[in-house]
Parts: structure tokens; C-alpha cells; sequence
């Protein structure tokens, strides 16, 4: 990630800074130096030849954006995505770290597996990679990882993401277990008996399209079930890609008792619905799946409360002709790390969300889950920063898309709000415009 | 009046106007008078290649449509799943580009997974007919009950089709032959009403403009046409009835159950039939039952849909 023409110090001049974790939405230059953030004000002067200089006037600078829901695929699945490709996505889309699950073929169970990643990730990388553990062996629900031993290697959470542990029993030992290393467990929520053969949601538009229905009562009961082994357990639980009304009435409810519980939404669960299957298309296919406009507009009031902490990308890229099959026969998923910016900037300005809430929630508090010290462009904190042009039209087009996968159900929307440069532990990612 | 059909697909009964439907069963009622003649055969789609692509078992639908296409002189080439390069695993892009490149004049497809007729006819340049797709639609069958119950009512010189009373009983979820007649009827004016067990009712089914009932005796009250659906036997292992006896007692009708109904009610069913679970013998073969005019219907509709579609003029 070195950049031989660039000076070890860097000034970014006259950006809109925001930093919601220290309450400041301000015109500000930041100074960089070694990796790290050394200062943060106004106006700051230096001799001339002393540092690289980035001109932000007019544009937004922020901490750098961190996904905590990534299939970089890699490895056992390089067709349709590597974690060079990526990352080269998630720079593009303005995000400086990304976890990765950990449902790759070998699946990430094992510290060799973790070591892989963390080794790819730093040679082939070009932003930070954060491995997700599995909680059980092969994803299978059946026996612990090794969990003590995968967070010696590096991991910063376990989750069975892509599959639910269906044995309570055995999701409540591993709670106890993680809390012992202070890891938090991310749950996908699905309850697999209501959701068998299930490829859309549940409604309306599943009765007229003829397709299985995924109730809400499938996320809704594992949601349950996970707060209540949360709350008998003490860990920390952050459940992956809310997308049900109900689920959103049982967090908030145990926010408010004092349960440790975080939870992340995704763009698409907040921009469509699922009318946007009509015509069977595949690309608005994933899992859990785009709910009924109910669902949709609590979905949007969660994140503008704050009972939905993170915006996560659930990045899940597919080979183009797995998309293009029978509408049952498709693989769930969208390629979310392009688009997750603008989409959110939509969201702020249609007016409901302030652009700080925003930020947040895709910069400190993913990192405060993650106990990263991220998220932040606080003086000491990693140098990882995005500049983003707010007012920057662009046209979504999945064959620019730096990741392999193309399966998006935006492409061809108009939007608003491009990132324009990600900084990463003090150097500018590759420039990545094509 | 008009003379042709909008789309170049019959995908289902949902995109047709009640002008079109109309069109289709006027141009049906010529196409039964071919069946009756002794040479039951004209040049009308001479040079024509037909391709029936199977993806599922059907004896029914299938012949109806072979027949249909020779009675119209067309050449019709049956692909069924078993025959086909599907068993080696070739996608259903991949078939139909193959498909494309021999040029036919029309496919019908019947596939388990609702949707793909309109996956291939955006591949296709040649009109796809929807001969069943998974539990969406299955539009020769309802424009062919409709026909049947048209026809019965011109013999009978009552009513027209406007405010007809259409009850359909049985697993509605699963039923494509459902979904396309409360499209259909809908168009036509008529009044649909849906029974059957709780769990075999699709989600916010009322939505499409039907009455929704459990208890087949309420269903059936006043009912001009009863149409009953074939239950599938394997539904029970999930869950979704405790016994064929149970689902029978509470849900299949026979002449008992009848009597609750109009004196000159007319009894349909798409087959095949599993006797003496969702319809009685005596219910299926008594004087009110259109089941085999519905079959003998379903050659003259097919042959009005591939002509409209493929005939040119």
C-alpha cells in the first residue's frame, strides 16, 4: 500500500470533516503523519515541502467507512470474488476496513484459514481485512470452533453467517464461550423449518408470483430466541441484516432493558421492496429477503432512532450466470459495496436521517462492536479516511464495478454522492476511477 | 373488436385484457368446429415448427397441445425432460438459445419453477406459450374452463359470463390453475370465491379480489361452478394436512355435500383426477360434470392461442 511519490506527512485541507464519535461537523484540515492522525483543525500551516497535499474543499471528510458484513469469497470461491477484487470494491465504495465472513470453502474455522486471509489480504489488499470466526466447525451447527485459538489469529467476531445455529443449546455455549474473549457473535436469523424453500418474502407479491414465501416469523423468532440466550449469557450479540418490523420491536425493546445488543441493516432493505422481484428478477434475490413496504418504512425509522446501529453491505457477489437461471434456482445475494453510499446518501436526503447518524453508523459504530480503533478521526487514531463528493451525479453501471460480482439491482439508478478517495493507514488506496 | 393479441408471449392470464380473452375464445369456438369434422385437419400453420418443451411429467396438457398444433398442419416437436440435454445439466439459457438457433415458430414450455417461461421468452424471439410454471400460472387451462363454462351457458340460454359465481376448493398455495382463473374470471366479471385448508391458502390471497373461505359447505352456497383442484398427496408428509381421510372428509365433494349447492351447478376439475379424495365418483361422472368437455375444449383454446400467436393473419 506504499506509495513511494508521497511524503510521509499529509494535509487535507479544507474538507467539511465530520466525525460523529467527536461531535464535530466543521470545515477543518486534518494532518497525517505515520499512519496516523496527528492533528485536527483549523487551518493548519506547514512549510510547503514538508507534506502531500489533498485538496477536500467541498467535499465531505470522514472517518473511513467499515463494513462488518463481507463475503470476500476467497478462498474456494475466486469466481466470484477474490480478496483483491474485493477490497478494490470496498475502496471504491468509500470503505477503509471490511469483515469477512467467514462461509469460504475451506470455511474459516481454523487458524490456518484466518492466517490465509489475513496474509492475501496484506499482500493482494488494499484495505484493511478483518476475518469473522465460525462459531461452529464447517458451518454446521454441530460443535464449537476453536475459538480461543482463532482470535489469537486474528479474528474480531464469530458468526455461522449464511446459516443460522439452530440448536439453542448449542448458540447459548457459544455465547458464553465468545464473551470470555470479549468477541461479539453476529447472528443470521433465520429460523430454517419457516424458511424451507422459501425464495421470497412472504406476502402479496409471493402469492401473485407463485414463489415460496419466507414469513417474517423467520427472522422474527431466531431474534427472539438470540436476545433471551444474550441476556442469560452476557455476551455481545449484533444480528446481522435486520430486515422484519418485528425484529426491530424485540431490539429495541432489549436496548432499552440493558441487553447487549447491536444490529446492522442494509441499503436494499431500506430502498426496495419486494415488489422489485416482480418480473422474477434474480438480482433483487437474497436472503433475508426485501420485505413488504411495512417492514421497509420501519426498517427506515430504526435508522433514523438509532435502534439500527450499523449499515452494513452483506456484499455478496455471484458469477452472472449463477443470476441468470430460474428465479428458484438462484443463489441469494447482491454485490452491495459500490452502491451502499449513495444509496444511504438518498436516504439522508429524502430527509429523514442527518448525514452525521449516517456516518456513524458506517464508521465508529461498526468499530466500537468490533473494538477497533477505527472509526474515528480522533489525534492517535489509524489514518483511515474517506473524502466523498456529496454532490457528485453519477450512474450506477455494474460493468464498472471493481468487484466480480455484477449482481446488483441498482445498476442503471441515478444517484448522488461518489466517494472520491479512501486513505488507508495513511496512504490513498490505488486510485481506482477507470 | 380486435384481431390480434398484444404481447407476442401468452405467459399468463394476468397481462390479457378482457377484449383479448374474449378474441381467444371467440377464435376457440371455429377452431371446436375443425375437431368435429372427419378430417380434422387445416393448412392454417403448414410449415410451422411447434416446440413443446416439458420440464415436468404431463399427459394432458402436453397432447392437447401436440394436437392442437397438428390439427393446424404445424410441425410439433416434443422435448421432455428425460430426453432432453437437461439431465446433463445444461441451463435453461443455454436450451433456449439452442431452441432460438433452430428457428421454431412457437415453444410452449411447462416448467416446475414459476417464472421460467418468462425467463426464456426474453431469450426467444418466437411467441413462448406458459403451459404451467412452479404455482404462478397456467392460462390455456383457465382460458379453457372459462370457454367450458361460456359454452354451457349459451346451451342453457340463461346467464352470461358477468356475475357468475365461481368457487375454486383445494390447495390454492400450489395451484397455478388457480391463480390463472381468479386472474381470468376477474377480467370476466365473474365472482371468484377460494376454499380449502388454512395452511394450503396463500398469503394476502384476498387481495386478489376473492372470497375466502375454510368450510367447503359456505364455499359452494349459491355457486354457479364449482371447480375442484387435484390435492398432491406428498403435501401431507409436509405438514400441511393430517390425513388424506381428514382432508377428504372436510374438503372433497360428492353428492351429499352437493346439496348444498345450486340444483344446475356445474362441476369442473383440471385433472387428473384422484378419485374419491378431492371429488367423489358419482360427483366426477354425474350429469353436471364438464370434466371431459374441458378436455375436449383444451385442443380447440390451444389451437386458438398458437393460431393468434403464430398464425401470421
Amino acid at each position: 500500500m506504499t506509495n513511494n511519490k508521497l511524503k510521509e506527512k499529509i494535509l487535507i485541507k479544507n474538507g467539511r470533516v465530520i466525525d460523529p464519535a467527536n461531535k464535530i461537523d466543521a470545515v477543518l484540515d486534518i494532518l497525517i503523519e505515520n499512519g496516523k492522525i496527528i492533528k485536527v483543525g483549523k487551518s493548519i500551516s506547514l512549510q510547503p515541502s514538508a507534506f502531500s497535499l489533498i485538496d477536500a474543499s467541498n467535499k465531505l471528510v470522514t472517518p473511513g467507512f467499515i463494513d462488518i458484513h463481507v463475503h470476500l469469497r476467497e478462498p474456494g470461491y475466486e469466481y466470484k470474488e477474490t480478496i483483491k477484487t474485493g477490497t478494490e470494491a470496498a475502496a471504491a465504495g468509500g470503505f477503509t476496513a471490511i469483515a469477512c465472513m467467514p462461509n469460504t470453502k475451506p470455511v474459516n474455522d481454523n487458524q490456518s484459514v484466518t492466517d490465509f486471509i489475513l496474509d492475501k489480504a496484506k499482500k493482494e489488499g488494499v484495505v484493511n481485512v478483518y476475518p469473522v470466526g465460525a462459531i461452529t466447525k464447517g458451518l454446521k451447527g454441530e460443535e464449537l470452533s476453536e475459538i480461543g485459538e482463532l482470535k489469537s489469529a486474528g479474528i474480531v467476531a464469530i458468526s455461522d453467517d449464511g446459516k443460522p445455529v439452530m440448536n439453542s443449546e448449542l448458540m447459548r455455549r457459544a455465547m458464553e464461550y465468545a464473551a470470555m474473549f470479549d468477541l461479539p457473535v453476529i447472528s443470521h436469523c433465520e429460523d430454517l423449518h419457516l424458511s424451507e424453500g422459501g425464495v421470497m418474502n412472504e406476502g402479496f407479491i409471493s402469492t401473485e408470483l407463485g414463489l415460496k414465501g419466507i414469513p417474517n416469523a423467520a427472522e422474527v423468532v431466531m431474534v427472539a430466541r438470540d436476545i433471551a440466550l444474550a441476556e442469560i449469557t452476557g455476551a455481545r450479540l449484533h444480528i446481522a441484516h435486520v430486515s422484519a418490523s418485528g425484529s426491530i420491536m424485540l431490539i429495541r425493546d432489549a436496548k432499552f432493558r440493558g441487553v447487549k445488543v447491536t444490529c446492522e441493516t442494509a441499503p436494499h432493505y431500506f430502498t426496495l421492496t419486494d415488489k422489485d422481484v416482480n418480473g422474477y428478477n434474480t438480482n433483487a434475490k437474497m436472503n433475508p429477503p426485501l420485505r413488504s413496504e411495512g417492514d421497509f418504512l420501519a426498517v427506515r425509522e430504526a435508522l433514523r432512532e438509532g435502534t439500527i446501529d450499523v449499515i452494513a453491505t452483506d456484499h455478496a457477489p455471484h458469477e452472472s450466470s449463477e443470476k441468470e437461471v430460474e428465479f428458484d434456482r438462484a443463489p441469494f445475494g447482491i454485490a452491495g459495496l459500490e452502491t451502499a453510499l449513495p444509496l444511504t446518501l438518498k436516504y439522508v436526503n429524502e430527509g429523514a436521517m442527518p448525514l452525521n447518524d449516517a456516518i456513524a453508523k458506517f464508521t465508529v459504530n461498526p468499530a466500537r462492536i468490533l473494538g477497533l480503533n477505527k472509526g474515528t478521526l480522533s489525534e492517535g487514531a489509524d489514518a483511515d479516511i474517506t473524502i466523498i463528493d456529496i454532490e457528485k451525479e453519477w450512474q450506477i453501471d455494474v460493468t464498472k464495478f471493481r468487484s466480480k460480482g455484477k449482481n446488483s439491482p441498482f445498476h442503471g439508478w441515478k444517484v448522488k454522492g461518489k466517494a472520491e478517495m479512501v486513505i488507508v493507514g495513511g496512504y490513498p488506496a490505488p486510485h481506482l476511477r477507470r | 373488436m380486435i384481431n390480434k393479441l398484444k404481447s407476442k408471449d401468452l405467459l399468463g392470464t394476468k397481462d390479457l385484457s378482457p377484449e383479448e380473452i374474449v378474441l381467444i375464445l371467440d377464435t376457440a369456438e371455429s377452431m371446436k368446429e375443425i375437431s368435429s369434422r372427419d378430417i380434422k385437419k387445416v393448412p392454417a400453420l403448414r410449415g410451422k415448427t411447434i416446440i413443446n418443451l416439458f420440464y415436468e411429467p404431463s399427459t394432458r396438457t402436453r397432447t392437447s397441445f401436440e394436437i392442437a398444433g397438428k390439427r393446424l398442419s404445424a410441425d410439433v416437436v416434443n422435448i421432455s425432460v428425460s430426453t432432453s440435454s437437461v439431465a446433463k445439466g445444461e441451463t435453461l439459457k443455454d436450451t433456449a438459445k439452442n431452441l432460438e438457433a433452430m428457428n421454431p415458430n412457437a415453444v410452449v414450455i411447462r416448467h416446475p419453477s414459476s417464472g421460467a417461461p418468462h425467463f426464456i421468452a426474453k431469450i426467444l424471439k418466437c411467441p413462448v406459450i406458459n403451459a404451467g410454471d412452479g404455482a404462478h400460472e397456467h392460462p390455456t387451462q383457465a382460458l379453457l374452463d372459462i370457454f367450458t363454462i361460456r359454452e354451457k351457458l349459451v346451451t342453457s340460454r340463461t346467464k352470461k359470463l358477468k356475475g357468475l359465481k365461481v368457487s375454486i376448493i383445494g390447495d390454492i398455495s400450489h395451484s397455478r390453475v388457480a391463480r390463472s382463473n381468479i386472474y381470468a374470471m376477474n377480467k370476466m366479471g365473474m365472482e371468484v370465491t377460494v376454499a380449502g385448508p388454512a395452511t394450503m391458502m396463500p398469503a394476502d390471497i384476498r387481495k386478489m379480489k376473492v372470497r375466502v373461505f375454510t368450510d367447503l359447505s359456505k364455499a359452494i352456497e349459491g355457486a354457479d361452478v364449482i371447480m375442484m383442484l387435484r390435492i398432491q398427496l406428498e403435501r401431507q408428509e409436509k405438514g400441511l394436512f393430517p390425513s388424506i381421510r381428514e382432508y377428504s372428509r372436510l374438503f372433497g365433494l360428492n353428492l351429499e355435500k352437493l346439496k348444498n349447492a345450486k340444483g344446475d351447478v356445474m362441476i369442473m376439475h383440471p385433472g387428473p383426477i384422484n378419485r374419491g379424495v378431492e371429488i367423489s365418483a358419482d360427483a366426477a361422472d354425474g350429469p353436471y360434470s364438464l370434466i371431459l368437455d374441458q378436455v375436449t375444449n383444451g385442443v380447440a383454446v390451444r389451437m386458438a392461442v398458437l393460431h393468434l400467436l403464430t398464425g401470421g393473419v
